[in-house]
Order: C-alpha cells, then structure tokens, then sequence
C-alpha cells in the first residue's frame, strides 16, 4: 500500500465511452495483484471530492494500467487527462484473485460484463505465465462495449461473446451463453466481474455445476483502505452473515460466500 | 523553532491537529501512509460496549464538495478493542481518544468503565451527536437535557477527561454546549454532521438506505466555524473545532476563531497524509508570521 502523489501518464487509449491509462508507478506496479485496485484522485479540487476506485487492468515493471467507461463526474474528468498529466494514486489495495501455480494445466473460464473485463485482462495473463488455459466470456450491451474483443483476439486466447442487442457474437446475456458452452467445456475455475444480475446468473451456473467461482465486486467508496467502512457487502462468514468491507476483505470474494441481490432472476 | 503544542487543560497535544472519529478508523489503517506519531493526536471510531454491525449499504453519496454518510456506528466493541486494537496502540507517541457510543446513558457508562481499566487511553469523547442510528437522527445532543445527563452521568463513571462531542442539528448549539459544561465535560469537540439527504431522480428513491445521512466535508465548512466561534465565545472549556478541514488554512480559521484544537475528518479519505500536512502548513504559517507558540493565535479575531 503505498500514495503515489504523481504517477505519470504514458499511455492512454479510447474507444467510444472507454478509456485505459496507463500509469508510471514503479513502486505500486511491483506489489500488484490481479484482483487488487487503485483509488485514483481525479481533480486536485474539491469536485468531486473522494477518490474512485478502479480495479487494475494490467502491469509492467513499471506501470499499472486502469480501464473505464464514463459513468459520472469522476470519470468523466478522468478521460480528459492526456499523456504526461501525472495522478495522484494510492495503491494496490484489497485482496485478489485466487490465482497461483496450482492452476497450472487446468481450465479456467473468465467472465466478464462491460467495464467489468477491467481485472480479468491482468488475470488472464497471469493465469497464462502459470501455464493455465484461460478462456475468455465477454458480454456488452451492444458491440461498442466490447472494446477490449481484439486485444483477447491477439494475444490468443479462446474468446466467446456476447451482445444483449445481438450486434456482434451471440446475442443475449454473457451468462446464457457461458451456459451454453458449459455443454462442451468444463472449466475447474471461474472468476468474473460485472453487473450484479451477472454475476449472481454466474454464481447459480457455477453452484449447480460445483465449479468453486470468484467474483470482483463493485462498490462506491469513501477511502478504499479500511477507514471509512462505506463500502460494506452482506457476506458469509463462519455460518452468519456480515456486512464486509469490499476494500479490504475484497472486492474479490468466492460466490458461495457473497449474499446476492433479489429480485430479476 | 515553532512551538505547535496546545494545552487543554487536562491535556497536552504536541500539535493541534486530531484525526476525526469515523474517519481515522482504528488509527492502525493510516500506518502504510503517515507516521502516527507525528499527530496531535487521533480519536478512534465509535465504539459501543457491545460489536455493531452499522447499516445497510449505500452508506456513502457524494454530494457537492461533500459527503453523506449514514454507516451507523458498525464496530468491535470495547472487548476486541482492548484485546486486538489498544495494545498496538500503545506503542505510539501521540494522544489516543476513544469515541464513546451508547443507547443508552448506562451503556455510555458502561463502556467507559470498561476502558478505565486499559492503559493507553488519554480522553474520551462522548458521541451524543451521530444522527445514523436512530430515526431522524436523534441524539442526546438534541436537547439540552439529554446533554446534561449522559455527560454528567459519564463524568461521574470516568477517570478519565471526557470531551463532549456537539450536533449542529439544533437550533442554538451555544445552548447545548453550555449544559455540556455545567454537566462537567472538560472539553467540547463540534460540530458533528449535518442531517442530510440525496435522491436518486430515475428510481425516486434516497440515495442512502436509511434516507437520512450526515454530510461533512468542505461544504460544511463556514457553517461549523461560525457554530465553533459561537461556541469558543460562551465557554470556559476548550473547544476542539471540526468540520470540512483540508488544509492548514482551514485550521488556522478555526483556530483563529477560537478552537484550541482541530479534528480532521473527510479529508483522510481524499488523502491519508492530510492530518500531517496540515501539521507542516501550520508550521509554514507560523513561520512565515513570525508566529513562536501556535496557541498564541488562539481566539485573536479581530473585530
């Protein structure tokens, strides 16, 4: 955990409403986890006020990348940086994705809705250095929010996709179609984020199917380390629920400890 | 060399600048970021005799240079607090506060006879001001009354100086302040949190699941000085100003008009070395004024 007051912006790309900045942050890159997050302060003002948070998408050596869609003020602002800008970030912070060398040989699937592809990229290439097959279930809205299809595509990784208005790939719900590839393909691990109802589809997959899963959940946050306690989820913990807080006992946690939303099955 | 330490009284701070119950956790979640010892001191989140589990989410909306909170007090209780938190505590060179949280004026009571037999504790302060735990934010720190007797009360239990910590939500703090006083608090910290609210146009629902939260930050900010300079002006007893500081600047404001001390809140969210940045601009300041001994500058408005 450590305050970079000024990571330099090297690399920035765009397509449409999504963005990805890539920041020099030596300090913060070689800690990083896939999993884990940044709280980015996005104006020096007090508008808006408290820093976002924003799950890592990838790393260098040197550099620790973010991927976005402009969802409000914050983001908004952020998009706006250009290249040399610096940001004051603090980082990495949470708890990741259970993913190390014992999933070497195995097949794991990763599901990702919209923005939330964010932390699956870094995942997918650290499942890879371990020697593990990843393949990639990537739901958007429409094929405009599919920005990263290619990125997957290149760097050779079974991908299958979806659209809820069936503009590119199967049309209907990244869930509904993850259960229908579970016909042929047997994945031992899953790990998503997204969308709540996403998520919760995914969880009841996994569930029936006994894949054990993990999930990045999403949260407004007040600090991101511990401080505020804002950002709570109802999660099971030794036979009761709790309300945990996403920032430090996440945002990942195993899906047969999250309590989901109702309603909209 | 500058002299930023404060006296209160019944305690000396190295320097004026507190870290604000609610926003400084534990204290332990700043150690990645700032030297703990540097502060003035730190007041630990609301602890009931009892672990809490706080409110449903959301618990937090952003408001225009300010925040509503309504997280309800969730926390460890008094038992873990002794056994897990306070000893790591103890190793550190700066004044611990304990934010003391009840139902009830016995469980005040009860929670401070408990902590009078821990070492490590300098002061408590006495949240009769959350207004996320009953309906429409109730407190004692409504009504003079009430003020009056969880204090007295909690005095009587005590070993230990007790601040009384002040709601604005009320029509004449000064009122409040003076039965704090009378029921024997050896300081005053002010102001709390403004009851407030946000909703969401789309659904028409509040944005906080318990419809009303507590907004700070820097929109409060005018508002809370001018209660603090009310307040300095009628009591005896310290008082400890708070309310949307982020910077020196701030501080000195509130020190100027009258706050012996400063608690810092919001502003660890948006950066968990502002207490000790504010440290060193208040060192600048006085510098570059000519300033030897901060506490000189206490109350010097100028008419």
């Amino acid at each position: 955990m450590v305050k970079d007051p000024q990571a330099r912006i090297v690399n920035k790309k765009n397509w449409k409403s999504y963005f990805s900045l890539s920041l020099e942050s030596p300090r913060i890159a070689a800690q990083a986890q896939s999993g884990q997050f940044i709280m980015v302060r996005v104006s020096a003002h007090t508008q808006p006020l408290l820093r976002r948070p924003f799950s890592i998408h990838s790393k260098s050596e040197k550099t620790v990348e973010i991927f976005f869609q402009i969802t409000g003020l914050g983001t908004e602002l952020l998009s706006q940086k250009k290249p040399e800008d610096s940001l004051d970030i603090l980082g990495p912070l949470g708890k990741g994705f259970e993913a190390g060398k014992n999933l070497k040989g195995k097949d794991i699937a990763l599901v990702g809705g919209g923005r939330g592809i964010a932390p699956l990229y870094f995942l997918s290439q650290k499942l890879r250095s371990y020697g593990a097959t990843a393949r990639i279930f990537y739901g958007g809205k429409s094929q405009d929010d599919l920005p990263l299809k290619e990125k997957f595509k290149e760097d050779g990784f079974d991908l299958y996709w979806s659209t809820d208005d069936g503009s590119s790939g199967f049309k209907g719900f990244v869930s509904d179609l993850f259960k229908t590839k579970l016909e042929k393909l047997r994945p031992e691990r899953i790990f998503a984020c997204g969308p709540e109802l996403m998520m919760k589809k995914i969880s009841l997959i996994a569930q029936e199917k006994n894949i054990p899963a993990e999930f990045s959940l999403e949260s407004v946050m007040g600090c991101g380390f511990g401080a505020c306690w804002g950002c709570v989820r109802r999660i099971k913990r030794d036979n009761r629920e709790e309300w945990v807080k996403i920032c430090e006992e996440g945002p990942v946690f195993s899906g047969n400890d999250i309590i989901w939303e109702e309603g909209d099955e | 060399m500058t002299d930023l330490s404060v006296d209160l009284g019944f305690l000396k701070l190295k320097n004026p600048v507190i870290g604000a119950s609610g926003t400084f956790g534990y204290g332990l979640e700043f150690e990645p970021y700032i030297d703990l010892n540097r502060l003035g001191g730190f007041v630990v989140k609301g602890l009931y005799f009892s672990p809490r589990e706080g409110n449903p989410p959301p618990r937090l909306v952003e408001t225009p240079s300010g925040l509503i909170n309504a997280i309800g007090l969730p926390g460890i209780g008094v038992k873990r607090f002794s056994e897990e938190i306070l000893p790591r505590l103890q190793k550190f060179n700066t004044t611990i506060i304990v934010n003391v949280c009840g139902e009830s004026n016995e469980e005040y009571a009860s929670v401070v006879e408990f902590l009078d037999k821990h070492d490590g504790i300098a002061a408590y302060e006495l949240n009769i001001s959350c207004p996320n735990v009953e309906q429409d934010g109730l407190c004692p720190a409504l009504s003079p009354e009430a003020t009056f007797s969880a204090v007295s009360l909690v005095k009587k239990t005590s070993s230990r100086p007790i601040i009384a910590k002040l709601s604005p939500n009320v029509t004449d703090v000064v009122q409040i302040a003076l039965s704090a006083e009378e029921a024997g608090a050896d300081a005053l910290s002010l102001v709390n949190t403004f009851l407030a609210m946000a909703v969401d146009i789309e659904t028409r629902k509040p944005k906080l699941s318990n419809i009303y939260g507590g907004l700070s930050g820097p929109a409060i900010k005018p508002i809370a000085l001018r209660i603090t300079h009310q307040v300095a002006g009628r009591v005896k007893i310290p008082v400890i100003g708070m309310g949307g500081i982020l910077t020196g600047q701030d501080a000195l404001e509130y020190m100027i008009a009258g706050a012996k001390a400063v608690e810092v809140g919001t502003a660890n969210f948006i950066d968990p070395e502002s207490t000790v940045k504010i440290i060193e601009e208040l060192r600048e300041y006085c510098q570059k004024k000519g300033i030897d001994r901060i506490e000189t500058l206490i109350g010097t408005l100028q008419a």
